[in-house]
């Protein structure tokens, strides 16, 4: 495998697994305290969806939209969705923002699960639809991030290969481990993938532009797909700029939430 | 129903936000970058310098915005 197939692998891995790690939280609240068969039903009904619409919007886009267009559409989101990450990021990392933190998540999942009320048999309907929509909603956003890459790189099937092994390994650490998994160092996560969507987002929906002229063609990066390193640097720079400017000593996280507009 | 009220704030969320300046940043950096090209002001290389460029700026000022000091 060259250095492009690795890269799109490692970048829907990363994605992929900081999400998991967010709907694995939800699962578990709802496996300890109502039914683990119900939840993970929802699980595994909710992973058959996400793997349809990948399969059924990746052939309709990659069949119907010319390519610039769908750099533009496509990259215009990822560019979106990767910023707002970024933004997070700084603003933790700064200390203007409370950090992630998947043991309080647990804890309100767990009391909303035992505030909802005894089911006695069959399929408990609170623990199947909240574990499906927790998987479900985290897992579009993993939808989302395996077509862009896979898309635009000529290749869904190595992107949903790195998606699936993060699945796999989450489900596998959380299995053997039966807590949240509140050690993995999630905002660091998120803060590389900010990184590496803000990258791909900006190279990708600037070439879409090109779609608005005479040929509808992509305009052309100097130095072609090298250009995503420099962009990477840029925005990691860029980064730590505004997180050395913003930095502030710790407060109540209180104070912090009125600073900070929602 | 509710699902579907979900899915929908799935996508608001996705596009919007926390922070709606940013998803404004982006799009206004884009329209610009389409002004420029449309306009015939550069080529290749200076337009796709242009569009990094301005998308950088776009998100430092929403930034910039969302931290300034509060008026008491």
């Amino acid at each position: 495998m060259d250095a492009a197939t690795w890269g799109l692998i490692i970048a829907t891995f990363v994605a992929c697994f900081v999400e998991m790690v967010e709907a694995t939280t939800i699962v578990m609240a709802m496996g300890f305290t109502r039914s683990w068969r119900s939840a993970l039903i929802g699980t595994f009904a909710a992973l058959g969806v996400l793997a349809v619409v990948t399969v059924a919007a990746g052939y309709a886009l990659a069949t119907w939209l010319p390519e610039s267009a769908l750099q533009l559409a496509i990259g215009g989101l990822l560019l979106i969705f990767g910023l707002q990450w970024l933004r997070k990021a700084i603003l933790r990392s700064s200390g203007r923002k409370a950090v992630h933190d998947e043991d309080a998540i647990y804890r309100e999942e767990v009391e909303a699960a035992r505030a909802a009320g005894e089911t006695t048999k069959g399929l408990d309907l609170f623990a199947f639809m909240v574990s499906f929509k927790g998987v479900f909603l985290e897992g579009m956003e993993v939808v989302f991030i395996v077509l862009t890459f896979g898309l635009n790189a000529n290749n869904i099937p190595v992107a949903s290969i790195g998606a699936a092994a993060a699945v796999v390994i989450v489900l596998g650490i959380a299995v053997a481990l039966r807590r949240p998994l509140s050690m993995i160092n999630e905002n660091l996560l998120k803060y590389g993938v900010g990184l590496l969507l803000a990258s791909f987002g900006t190279y990708w929906a600037v070439e879409g532009i090109g779609i608005f002229r005479d040929g509808r063609e992509s305009l052309g990066w100097p130095g072609h797909d090298l250009m995503i390193l420099v962009l990477i640097a840029a925005w990691f720079l860029l980064s730590r700029i505004f997180v050395a400017a913003l930095r502030k000593p710790a407060v109540p996280s209180a104070t912090v939430a009125m600073e900070v507009q929602k | 129903m509710k699902f579907l009220k979900a899915f929908g704030q799935f996508w608001y969320d996705f596009i919007i936000g926390d922070d709606w300046k940013i998803a404004a940043a982006v799009v206004l950096a884009l329209l610009v970058l389409l002004v420029a090209m449309l306009a015939g002001v550069f080529g290749d290389t200076g337009l796709t310098l242009l569009g990094g460029a301005l998308i950088v700026i776009g998100f430092s000022v929403s930034l910039a915005i969302d931290v300034r000091p509060k008026r008491r």
